[in-house]
């Protein structure tokens, strides 16, 4: 498969803001040597609790951080070259957790033409990738609205919106779902995989919702600045212990599962979802 | 509360006044103004008045909305009338007392200057009844493009003034939330004298400006990710073009402002 990101050996730390954190020790390194590879078409998450590096991560892949040393590739392009800076931007587009803070303008519209308009792409062609982007996220309908009208999950689809139009091959989403309402979040993450699956969008899923990333491809945790866990999901849920121990839950199935084995009962812990541990538990009881 | 300030006052309903160019619309204000301000006898205001009668009438706005313009204007109206009243002194003095001193040329000037800043009220506030904010933002950068030439930041200017519009509904939403947290907190926000009131609006307009600012720079960012770098090499999704409709109404007005010229010059 075709690696779409490619960080090697990134290692990131923030400029220092007084003088005793110019030593080393007083500053330490955000990302501390993290290597990682992401295919294209992918649908990867990555999880990490407060203060890991996940969002550090994620800001490096298109350039808005470049890294101390180390490298980062975006489709083959180095983002430390400041030439190919808009064509990463293009190709890697990134949605933030606060929808209110990255829409532009005030007709939802006028906000998606608006990566588009900075691209110099000409206006026939800027209202059709509009008008196919606000259907990708089912937002066709409410082209015309404000977005100080539409509910969050709404808001966070048209910030989405705004990104595919610039029609880039991989979407990052730093915590996406993360100041929305239950129904919000199920719309978001609705929109997220239709994307990966019908339009072949790489996804980089940044979240601290354990529910979401079990519908991931991937998952790979980050904890203080380095890689720990990069597998299926099934494989890092499984690891409870680990989990628990990096701060992080594990999806309330997968959970009960762990519970069971450890009181006894012979049940996998390779179980994300609901219907897989209804039948396990299933299974349990008719083998007895 | 705090929502029910609308912003601009745009009436959105479908007129020929709507649809026209607001480039145009902006023009033709102008032009409307000059020819205000240029007249100076009572019949240029008649046909002030008939061209603002018109524009009322094209333009669909209910005549309520226009009282809702002129009504806070009012104390400015009575002021302007009555500073002219008293200190305007030509022709008979028809009333004397010590200083003050009323004379005919006084009523005179007083009641065409209160009918010449109704006419550019009324008139002029279509402008914004009919265009909204988006497009007057959009005519304003196309009308200055040419400062370009001299560096003026125009492309700039229009982009801070359609995110300010985008950003006072959100603001304004904010400032009614912090205002409710600091009277759970015991703030009272609506009592006490003056000078407490001022005090008590302190910590409310400190959290606001501290997430004001916060909103900027994530704001900044999203935008940069979205490949902004400014006006050049921008292309726009909605292109102002000029339809016949849009001369034709720019003719219009040159005309009125002619018609205004010549009763100047045969009148003088």
């Amino acid at each position: 498969m075709e690696k779409i990101i490619k960080a090697e050996h990134l290692v990131f730390r923030y400029p220092a803001d007084t003088e005793e954190n110019q030593k080393p020790a007083e500053n330490p390194a955000v990302l501390k040597d993290v290597s990682l590879e992401i295919e294209k078409g992918s649908f990867t998450a990555v999880l990490g609790h407060n203060g890991s590096g996940k969002s550090t991560f994620a800001k490096h892949i298109n350039a808005i951080l470049l890294p101390e040393s180390g490298k980062m590739f975006v489709d083959g392009l180095d983002t430390s070259d400041e030439t190919l800076l808009f064509e990463i931007r293009q190709k890697a587009g990134m949605v933030f957790q606060n929808p209110d803070n990255q829409i532009v303008a005030t007709i939802v519209e006028e906000d998606v033409a608006f990566a588009p308009e900075n691209l110099g792409v000409p206006p026939d062609e800027i209202r059709q990738r509009v008008d196919d982007a606000l259907k990708a996220v089912n937002m066709y309908e409410y082209r015309n609205h404000a977005p100080t009208q539409l509910s969050g999950g709404q808001k966070q689809r048209v910030a989405i919106a705004g990104v595919i139009a610039m029609q880039p091959e991989c979407i990052i989403l730093d915590e996406p779902t993360a100041m929305l309402d239950p129904q919000g979040r199920q719309e978001v993450m609705q929109t997220i995989r239709k994307l990966n699956r019908e339009q072949g969008i790489t996804v980089v899923l940044i979240t601290h919702y354990m529910e979401e990333a079990a519908l991931a491809d991937r998952i790979v945790v980050i904890d203080d600045g380095t890689v720990i866990l990069d597998d299926v999901p099934k494989k890092v849920f499984s690891q409870v212990d680990k989990m628990k121990e990096l701060g992080l839950d594990v999806p309330q199935v997968t959970e009960l599962a762990w519970e069971l084995k450890k009181a006894g009962y012979p049940i996998s812990t390779e179980i994300i979802t609901e219907e897989e541990c209804l039948q396990a538990i299933e299974n349990l009881y008719h083998e007895r | 509360m705090l929502k029910d300030i609308t912003l601009g006052q745009y009436f959105p309903i479908d007129s020929v006044l709507h649809r026209l160019d607001p480039r145009f619309k902006i023009i033709n204000t102008m032009l409307f103004i000059i020819m205000l301000f240029s007249g100076n006898h009572y019949l240029t205001l008649v046909i002030g008045a008939v061209f603002v009668v018109m524009a009322q009438m094209l333009s669909k706005v209910p005549l309520k909305m226009s009282w809702k313009s002129l009504k806070p204007l009012l104390p400015v109206l009575v002021f302007t009338a009555v500073l002219n009243l008293v200190f305007i002194d030509t022709g008979n003095t028809l009333w004397e007392w010590r200083f003050l001193k009323i004379t005919e040329g006084g009523i005179n000037t007083s009641i065409f200057m209160i009918c010449r800043i109704i006419l550019l009220i009324v008139g002029s506030s279509l402008l914004t009844y009919t265009t909204s904010p988006i497009l007057l933002t959009d005519a304003m950068e196309s009308l200055m493009s040419p400062l370009k030439k001299i560096n003026f930041p125009v492309h700039e200017m229009a982009m801070m003034m359609s995110i300010a519009l985008r950003f006072i509904p959100t603001l304004l939403e904010e400032t009614d939330k912090i205002m409710s947290a600091q009277k759970a907190r015991g703030a009272m926000l609506d009592n006490g004298k003056l000078m407490e009131r001022v005090k008590a609006m302190v910590p409310i307009l400190v959290p606001l400006f501290v997430s004001a600012f916060r909103r900027a720079e994530e704001l900044a960012t999203a935008m940069e990710c979205r490949c902004y770098r400014g006006g050049e090499g921008r292309t726009r999704l909605r292109q102002l073009k000029a339809a016949k409709r849009d001369y034709i109404s720019l003719i219009i007005c040159l005309l009125f402002l002619a018609l205004t010229v010549t009763i100047n010059i045969i009148f003088s």
